[in-house]
């Protein structure tokens, strides 16, 4: 098993905040491997609501043309990490 | 020496409003479970995502200009004025599928204001609220006492049947609205503008002309970047709904109904959260039952509020077009 930096906690524990206010999804389910559209019931609008309150949780910008690759929740924590350098 | 100034100026009314409104609904009501089986679909899976049950899709009859100019009467009848008092029909439609004459020029000879200016005013699903702008300024400028907007749609015709990101989407139908003068202030300033660089969001697979150089191919339809249009008609939209309430010198708590395009009744409902809309405000869900209906969508449900007593007559509310474009136009409006 990887170590997860506490940068990548704190941007789970972020994630799944959102998910819970968004979609009401418990915080137990969410983990790095958890895949948005099959374990987490997240459809593509549904997602799009995630996106923006990471980007404003993150102080980040996520274009639309990378929102396709963001499948599970390790997609989004590389892609802050990516970013935010 | 040549004179510099115009002797005389057009003189418009004070104000305008909304005086009447009408709608048509095509006969023929297509459910879910019609059309899941050329999108490997389902009614639940259409509702999860659109909050649409069923749409309407016209029939042979029912063409843009048949179904614009009964919407049209109906607006006429029911604001008392005569069609020979018209000074302009504005009809706004994508569906129209001739080049040329404008399908105004058919409606305004259907209704009976012959002699009246009539053009078509292309701004896809945000066509209608862009055309209300246009009225109130007609009407104010003096340019037309009474000036009847429709908008009518086909989208059955320009849709793909087996695009399962869009075909559940669409419905035909048209609205109507008779804006003319008025004492006091009934239509608020307009919130408008464009964004080309989005214009790939929304569009159509391919052009006339290469539909003409290439007759093999299939016939030019809609196709959407969903999460795309998602994002931009809830977030963006929101912004412009709060400025339309700002110029307007209207608060949300003082709107008796909201009345965005109906393009998804996500995007509905969650245009309306991140506007922070009061709870009690009554919310335009006609989508619901009639699917998007572009250009008609405003007229139709603002009809619908009102004959089913769900916003009062004269009251106060916001309407909200958006669409390709990705362009968008809102005001707030007195109820008629």
């Amino acid at each position: 098993m990887t170590t997860i930096t506490t940068q990548q906690a704190l941007v789970i524990t972020g994630i799944s905040e959102i998910l819970q206010e968004v979609a009401g999804t418990p915080a137990e389910d969410v983990t790095p491997e958890a895949n948005f559209a099959e374990d987490l019931d997240i459809d593509s609008l549904t997602m799009v609501e995630v996106v923006v309150a990471a980007e404003e949780r993150f102080s980040i910008a996520i274009p639309d043309a990378e929102v396709k690759d963001l499948v599970t929740v390790a997609d989004v924590v590389e892609f802050v990490r990516r970013v935010t350098g | 020496m040549p004179s510099s100034t115009v002797p005389r100026a057009p003189l418009g009314a004070p104000h305008a409003r909304v005086l009447g409104v009408g709608g048509y609904r095509p006969t023929r009501v297509v459910p879910n479970d019609e059309i899941v089986h050329r999108i490997d679909s389902s009614d639940q899976w259409i509702r999860e995502r659109s909050g649409i049950a069923e749409r309407r899709w016209a029939g042979p009859e029912e063409t843009v200009a048949a179904m614009g100019a009964i919407a049209g009467a109906k607006a006429l009848a029911q604001a008392g004025v005569t069609a020979e008092r018209l000074g302009a029909v504005v009809v706004a439609t994508s569906t129209h599928f001739a080049q040329l004459p404008a399908v105004a020029t058919d409606i305004a000879e259907r209704v009976g204001a012959r002699g009246a200016a009539a053009f078509d005013l292309g701004a896809a699903c945000a066509g209608f609220t862009h055309g209300l702008a246009l009225a109130a300024d007609m009407v104010r400028g003096g340019s037309a006492e009474y000036v009847l907007l429709v908008g009518s749609e086909r989208m059955s015709d320009l849709i793909d049947h087996d695009d399962r990101a869009t075909a559940f989407l669409f419905g035909d139908g048209a609205g109507a609205v008779v804006v003319g003068p008025s004492p006091t202030p009934g239509i608020g300033p307009v919130v408008w503008g464009a964004d080309g660089s989005q214009r790939s969001a929304i569009e159509q697979t391919a052009s006339w002309l290469e539909l003409r150089e290439d007759p093999g191919r299939s016939f030019p339809a809609l196709t959407m970047r969903g999460q795309q249009v998602f994002r931009w008609a809830v977030y963006e939209m929101a912004k412009a709904a709060r400025d339309a309430l700002d110029v307007a010198g209207v608060t949300a708590d003082q709107l008796d109904a909201f009345v965005p395009h109906q393009a998804n009744l996500r995007i509905v409902e969650a245009l309306a959260k991140a506007i922070g809309l009061p709870g009690e405000v009554p919310i335009a869900r006609d989508v619901v039952d009639s699917g998007n209906t572009s250009a008609a969508s405003v007229p139709l449900a603002i009809e619908r509020l009102l004959s089913g007593g769900e916003a009062p007559s004269g009251g106060l509310a916001l309407t909200i077009g958006f669409g390709a474009g990705l362009s968008h136009a809102a005001q707030v409006l007195t109820l008629p």
